[in-house]
């Protein structure tokens, strides 16, 4: 897929983003659209994974540490065939196995995740895995900037780099916000990349939204032989729908139906302009 | 059932070092077994394992969240792991992963608390492991064992290694002699082993608790006339509950033992089971009060709370008599 096609599936997931969180009345809107660019990539580019064959102990490992979008992760997972799109219209309702956090109930999803600062640690023992068997998949993990304070993160970012694991990426999705505010006002983890690289990793930058810088970072790794990668990909929370963007009250903010009307309205209006 | 009062004691080791021994037995001839540590492995026993096999052990260094965290995703993988570390930092420290990465992702990591209980004696609370039966139990998808001797504990880690679901394991690291030299006494997840039988009274104990309850037993038959049924209820959940019941109707009195907090463990899930089916008869929890534990060695501490030989009966007595 060119980069103008994977520009029109990002514009079509966030439009089903919000679908779906309106439908549940629920959900993680700002951040799903934050980081919906670096899953687009990810499934579409990326990732060797196949629905029909996602129990393949060789498929590379998508794992989200940001549990909370995980809006994002199911729209691209029906995209990509692994379950019917209108299996999200039972999202966080009686009974469905949809809800507001990744569980292993949904085909295409790895690991149960949802409480901060769990993703990378698993991802370390998973890839891991992969350097103890020769095998040649690759482990990838989505963590939010807001998690970064959680110890647990720093424990595995020694482990990781301590056996090497240079097949291992981790993304960070720095939208520079969490629920409270500003995470530099929150609890400052700046600088993010110098931390990383004196624990040992390699890190890129890159414009989060930005379709080619992503598909280029991927495409690098790994950044240095013998070393985890970190891509730092700077990102705008709320992504796409002008006024949610960077404010802090999309984290979790669900549209009424004129707010919902008006993103539609812009998202078609730029799909528009894509087409 | 056929067993008696084991008179003879059987000496044994540890039941650590039968641990290690079997995980090495295991990796001999299956290179996914895994032991993964925190800077474990000599309190672990586990130096000879990693000498033999080290490309075969996994060192996370001390950082306990990330023990279990690397070891849920190792075990995605297709590896059997074995996360040992100390029973008090294992279950507390790591909780969180233990309920999310593990139990819940259903990851089937074989978690190994190791010295639990009091075993750490006058080392204090800070290394004691009271509340993991309490707060595991109340984790759905996982099995909690406690094995008595050196024979369950290496039937627990022969099936652990076997099993596709998530377990916790804990043994403490004085030797243990054998409960009963019966072979017919077979060891199972989920299913209590009668140790010796009686009317009057059922010590049910669980892990290193069992062998003072039979040796009370012994002073309740030759003292006192008493015939007393023994348990070893090795697996706290699922709990028996079918042996649990008939040797609620069959005996007189029910005493559990355990060392563990009296609060969440064997002897509340006896209780609540017990209770919501009608028993009326007298039952006692023996385990750990509430309270600042008193300080000693584990010798000292058990003996202080009548987890002992001389308590259980004692207890025993006082039950009886109270009716
Ligand atoms: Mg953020």
């Amino acid at each position: 897929m060119n980069e103008r096609e994977l520009a029109i599936k990002s514009n079509i997931y966030r439009q089903r983003i919000l679908k779906y969180i309106v439908g549940a009345n629920a959900g993680h809107t700002g951040g799903s659209l934050s980081c919906i660019d670096i899953l687009n990539v990810l499934y579409n580019y990326v990732l060797n994974v196949d629905p029909k064959n996602f129990g393949s102990p060789d498929r590379d490992r998508y794992i989200q540490s940001k549990g909370h979008c995980v809006e994002a992760l199911f729209v691209v997972l029906a995209d990509k065939g692994f379950f019917p799109e209108s299996d999200l219209n039972t999202l966080c309702k009686y009974k469905s196995h949809y809800i507001g956090h990744p569980t292993r109930k949904v085909h295409g999803v790895e690991q149960n995740t949802g409480a901060l600062g769990h993703g990378l640690p698993i991802s370390v023992g998973t890839a891991l895995a992969a350097k103890l068997d020769k095998k040649k998949f690759k482990v990838y993990t989505l963590l939010g900037d807001g998690e970064l304070p959680e110890g647990s993160n720093w424990e595995a970012a020694l482990t990781a780099a301590h056996y090497k694991l240079d097949n291992l990426c981790a993304i960070i999705d720095k939208n520079s916000l969490q629920i409270t505010g500003s995470t530099a006002d929150v609890c400052n983890t700046e600088p993010i990349d110098e931390k990383f690289e004196s624990f040992g990793w390699a890190v890129q930058h890159v414009n989060g939204h930005s379709i080619k810088e992503l598909k280029q970072a991927f495409g690098m790794l790994p950044l240095v032989k013998g070393k985890p990668n970190l891509i730092i990909a700077h990102t705008v929370k709320g992504n796409g729908v002008s006024f949610m963007e960077n404010q802090v009250k999309w984290h979790h903010g669900v549209p009424d139906k004129v707010q919902y009307a008006d993103a539609i309205k812009e998202l078609e209006s730029a799909l528009s302009i894509l087409r | 059932m056929s067993a008696i009062v084991n008179d003879q004691v059987i000496n044994g080791k540890a039941n650590l070092d039968v641990f290690s021994s079997t995980l090495q037995e295991l990796a001999q001839s299956d290179r996914n077994i895994l032991a993964v540590t925190s800077d474990s492995r000599g309190s672990g026993k586990l130096v000879p394992f990693g000498q033999k096999f080290p490309e075969q052990i996994i060192e996370i260094g001390i950082a306990e969240q990330n023990l279990v965290g690397v070891s849920a995703g190792l075990a995605s993988a297709g590896k059997k792991v074995f996360a040992v570390s100390p029973a008090c930092f294992l279950t507390a420290r790591a909780l969180e992963q233990i309920k999310n990465d593990v139990a819940y992702s259903d990851n089937p990591v074989k978690l190994i608390g190791i010295s639990a209980g009091v075993s750490y004696g006058a080392l204090g609370s800070t290394h004691h492991s009271l509340h993991d039966y309490a707060v595991l139990r109340a984790i759905n998808n996982l099995i909690v064992v406690a094995p008595a001797d050196n024979f369950e504990t290496e039937q627990a880690i022969k099936l652990a290694a076997k099993l596709d679901k998530p377990i916790y394991i804990r043994f403490g690291k004085k030797p243990m002699p054998l409960l009963t030299n019966d072979e017919s006494v077979a060891f199972e997840f989920g299913k209590g082993r009668v140790i010796a039988e009686g009317t009057d009274i059922a010590l049910i104990a669980t892990g290193e608790t069992v062998y003072p309850a039979l040796q009370a037993a012994s002073i309740l038959r030759d003292i006192h006339n008493i015939n007393a049924t023994v348990i070893s209820m090795h697996t706290i959940k699922p709990l028996d509950v079918n042996l649990l019941k008939q040797v609620a109707d069959t005996t007189r009195a029910i005493i559990t033992v355990e060392e563990h907090s009296v609060y969440g463990g064997l002897g509340e899930a006896c209780a609540s089971f017990l209770l919501q089916k009608g028993h009326k008869k007298p039952f006692k929890i023996l385990g750990i009060p509430d309270e600042y534990t008193v300080t000693g060695s584990q010798a000292d501490i058990l003996g202080h709370y009548n987890i002992s030989e001389q308590g259980i009966a004692k207890t025993a007595l006082e039950l009886l008599n109270s009716k």
